[in-house]
């Protein structure tokens, strides 16, 4: 007895980490309207920052002033990354905010690594509070006692903060409505940089109490964005009394579930979450989305077929990839396959996100089931490569088909988080389940046959279904199905008006998008000969999200200019240099402040311009 | 939509009134919607002036242009003598010219006391001076509901407080839009009872209204809108002794 007493203490104390890294990231959200990839960034460089400045500073006075300066530090740092690089870009396309804070991860991941080295580090404790003290039988750490008083504590602040407060007043009132803030005098500017430093400020705090409890490492930024993500959208956005219901219940779930449930520990919060999105579709306190603007995909400048000369550009451009055996040695081969493959899975979700208005935040679960699909087709079914190529695309179109149906209900972020959750429990399956996908070590030899067996013709039976895939998207983007989707899109009450069924829209989307999501997939595990659970992580979602948004989100060929753009370039960086991620990440901000439409948004406002449209005819704002 | 331009009934005064608000040549767009064609209107201080106009006429769109809330170009556009064409909407909230949704956009979220704290603002030289006291003077019932959230109260009651919260900039000037929609018609006169106080206390009024004897209870003066364009300026007796501008324009 006296152990789970011990074991609940521990979640409490996990708990008030978790509450600070959520919150923050839930008054990010709430008024920027920014979903911040970089919140687990912010968190690591807190405690980065925290160690070395507790390792230099003395006495019990200089370990809690370098928690509290760490803190205002990095605080300082978002501070600065909003004004250089957020605030620049607040009126692009809703999403590519989550790309430029993504780019601002890969570049802290690898930041850290070079000021602080790979190793992990281990920070001194708590003047005063490094024993233990005897409860029911266990020895709690004293550090443990003084977090779990902290949540409750900082709750308390954050809701004088919020109610007590004018800042507070006016940040609760541009959470509900910017524009009529703005237009009663508020400087939304100053507003957003305040509410982002405070959310990086609470990040960054989380980061620096783990000092006592954990070592420091550069894996801690991915760990527990996903942790605070699940407890945003259970808690519902926006609500802070929610985040910290919600990090008790996920805190509680992590402490038990190894203990409980050790097999399927990992699943157990996503199913929760799950499960409390099927009852309460904006999680527990939260309240129905507002759209405060045009979904991500809205755009003045109406889509139009390829025309004649289009087409045979098109054909060229196909004709002239299939020479590239001839002409290149097998590396650039190899790498061109996978270029073509990332370009199908962009596809896919451009399909999702650009046409069917729908943001996943997961689109790695379906890449991945095409992957097991082809592990389980080979390995336990006994099939050749044909067949488990023309049979693992299925297993992306029954995983979309039945998460479609699950999440009907839900929409916006919460439909994208909720996305990440699923590729999520994929995960923890693929990672657990070691009977049946091996685990951590993968699925081995599945490589392709016959004249598939060279690089050269794997590629060019990849360059074969990429034209199709490709191909199909036109054909269904220019059908009267595409325009359903567009209008359930832009204006699903309208749509349902004439007739047009968005839940049905969205489910063949999701459908759609899932196969060819795993298509991709299944040529990626012949390619690699293997399968990990990596194909279902959150880098593959990330990728592919940046491909769709790298080219340009309101346009048609965005994806595939964006796909052969972002992974060209990171499998160049990856040869040439060990820091391949903060070389990225600077391209990634490059693009995004220099062509927040995109890459083909970029081609076309020049063509428009060329053609001297008149001034209205802008997209923006 | 071909722009269908008309000169503006009142010729453009030689110098600029630096007190007021001055509009000429006002376009704006929605997406690629081009919905002004050269909107020309002017408030002198202390006036209350009435944009009258049919339903899609451009009046909402006018008020929100002048804010900064729409793309728009103008020849013109200053008020109290600066040019506010290129400023962000919270700018022009500061210079001391407020503005009064039609929808009221109430913050649901915060209690009356909340809201009238959102609109708060220093006070400036020359303009009346308001303290949530005075404005519960001006309307009794928002004194009785000080804590309670915004989304729990009635339509004329949000339209208070939609008034109260930007009075709380302590403007020199604000857009009204359509303040008496929607209201039961004892509220209808005591809205204009109000707005007739303000005028009293020195604030310029701009009220955007489709209801010909509301404004004839408010107005001195009043620009008549069509198609995104001004078509009539003048006094209300003008207006009333036009019977062609009044029955083309504005009968329904």
């Amino acid at each position: 007895m006296s152990f789970w007493i011990a074991q609940f203490l521990t979640g409490l104390a996990s708990a008030a980490s978790l509450f600070l890294v959520a919150s923050g990231l839930s008054i990010i959200f709430g008024v920027t309207r920014v979903v911040n990839f970089a919140h687990g960034a912010f968190y690591m460089i807190g405690a980065y920052v925290a160690w070395s400045l507790t390792e230099r500073l003395a006495g019990a006075f200089g370990w809690w002033g370098g928690v509290l300066l760490a803190a205002a530090a990095v605080a300082a740092l978002g501070a600065l990354a909003e004004i250089l690089v957020l605030r620049r870009i607040y009126q692009a396309p809703e999403l590519f905010q989550l790309l430029a804070t993504f780019g601002l991860t890969l570049i802290a991941a690898d930041l850290v690594v070079m000021l602080w080295g790979p190793d992990e580090l281990v920070g001194r404790r708590a003047p005063g509070l490094t024993g233990s003290i005897a409860l029911f039988d266990q020895m709690i750490p004293a550090w443990d006692l003084f977090l779990i008083v902290l949540g409750p504590v900082a709750l308390g602040l954050l809701w004088l903060l919020f109610n007590r407060t004018r800042f507070g007043v006016l940040v609760r009132a541009a959470t509900q409505d910017r524009e009529m803030a703005a237009a009663l005098g508020v400087n939304e500017k100053w507003l957003f940089t305040g509410v982002f430093a405070l959310g990086v400020f609470l990040a960054a705090l989380a980061g620096a109490l783990q000092l006592p409890r954990e070592s420091v490492n550069h894996h801690m930024d991915l760990r527990i964005i996903v942790d605070a993500f699940v407890v945003v959208v259970i808690g519902g956005l926006g609500s802070i009394t929610g985040a910290f219901i919600a990090a008790l219940l996920v805190a509680q779930l992590n402490a038990f579930g190894i203990l409980l449930f050790p097999k399927i520990s990992l699943v157990i919060i996503f199913l929760v979450m799950a499960a409390v999105l099927a009852v309460r579709p904006w999680g527990l306190l939260g309240r129905p989305d507002v759209a405060q603007r045009p979904p991500a995909a809205t755009s003045a400048r109406p889509w139009r077929p390829l025309g004649a000369a289009g087409r045979l550009a098109m054909a060229a451009l196909a004709l002239a990839a299939m020479a590239l055996p001839f002409i290149s040695g097998e590396y650039l081969v190899i790498a061109a396959t996978e270029t073509l493959i990332f370009a199908i899975l962009a596809v896919s979700l451009h399909m999702l996100l650009s046409v069917a208005g729908v943001a996943s935040f997961g689109h790695a679960a379906f890449f991945g089931l095409g992957a097991y699909g082809v592990a389980l087709a080979v390995k336990g079914l006994g099939l050749g490569m044909g067949a488990a190529l023309a049979l693992a695309p299925l297993a992306g179109l029954v995983g979309a088909g039945l998460f479609a149906l699950a999440a009907a209900r839900l929409s916006g972020v919460y439909l994208a988080m909720l996305t990440l959750a699923f590729a999520q429990i994929l995960w923890s399956i693929a990672f657990q389940w070691v009977e049946v996908t091996g685990g951590d070590n993968g699925v081995l030899g599945l490589w392709p046959t016959g004249f598939a067996a060279q690089p050269a013709g794997f590629y060019w039976l990849t360059l074969g279904v990429a034209v199709l895939v490709i191909g199909a998207s036109r054909v269904i983007m220019f059908s009267p199905f595409g325009y359903g989707l567009r209008g359930v899109r832009d204006e699903a009450r309208r749509a349902a008006s004439i007739g047009v069924r968005p839940g049905l829209m969205r489910w063949c989307a999701f459908a759609i998008a899932g196969t060819g999501a795993a298509v991709a997939g299944a040529l990626f595990a012949f390619l690699k000969g293997s399968v990990f659970p990596d194909t279902l992580a959150i880098p593959v979602s990330v990728d592919s999200l940046a491909m769709v948004l790298l080219g340009g989100v309101q346009t048609t060929l965005g994806p595939l200019v964006g796909a052969v753009a972002y992974k060209a370039l990171s499998i160049w960086l990856l040869s040439q240099t060990q820091w391949s991620k903060l070389a990225l990440g600077l391209v990634i901000l490059a693009v995004v402040l220099a062509f927040p439409r995109g890459l083909v948004g970029v081609v076309n406002q020049w063509r428009d311009r060329w053609a001297k449209r008149p001034p209205g005819s802008g997209e923006h704002p | 939509m071909a722009a269908q331009q008309m000169p503006s009934g009142s010729p453009v005064a030689s110098e600029p009134d630096a007190d007021g608000l001055r509009v000429d040549g006002l376009n704006a767009w929605y997406g690629q919607a081009q919905i002004l064609h050269g909107v020309s209107l002017d408030v002198g201080p202390g006036e209350i002036i009435a944009l009258l106009g049919r339903n899609g006429a451009g009046k909402t769109t006018t008020l929100r242009a002048i804010m900064g809330l729409v793309r728009r170009s103008a020849r013109q556009l200053a008020f109290r003598g600066a040019d506010i064409g290129p400023m962000p909407p919270f700018a022009i909230a500061r210079r001391g010219l407020g503005y009064v949704p039609e929808d009221r956009r109430i913050f649901t979220d915060l209690t009356v006391d909340e809201n009238l704290e959102a609109g708060r603002q220093p006070p400036r030289p020359g303009a009346p001076q308001w303290t949530p006291e005075r404005l519960f003077e001006l309307f009794p019932n928002l004194g009785r509901m000080r804590g309670r959230p915004g989304g729990a109260m009635s339509g004329g009651e949000q339209q208070m407080l939609a008034i109260a919260r930007t009075l709380m900039g302590n403007p020199y000037m604000v857009l009204l839009d359509e303040p008496a929609e929607g209201l039961a018609p004892r509220l209808v006169e005591d809205m204009a009872a109000a707005l007739l106080t303000l005028k009293r206390e020195g604030l310029s009024l701009l009220v955007a209204e489709q209801n010909l004897n509301f404004a004839r209870l408010l107005a001195d003066r009043a620009h008549v809108l069509a198609g995104g364009a001004t078509h009539f300026s003048g006094t209300m007796a003008e207006l009333d002794a036009d019977p062609a501008v009044r029955d083309a324009l504005l009968a329904v």
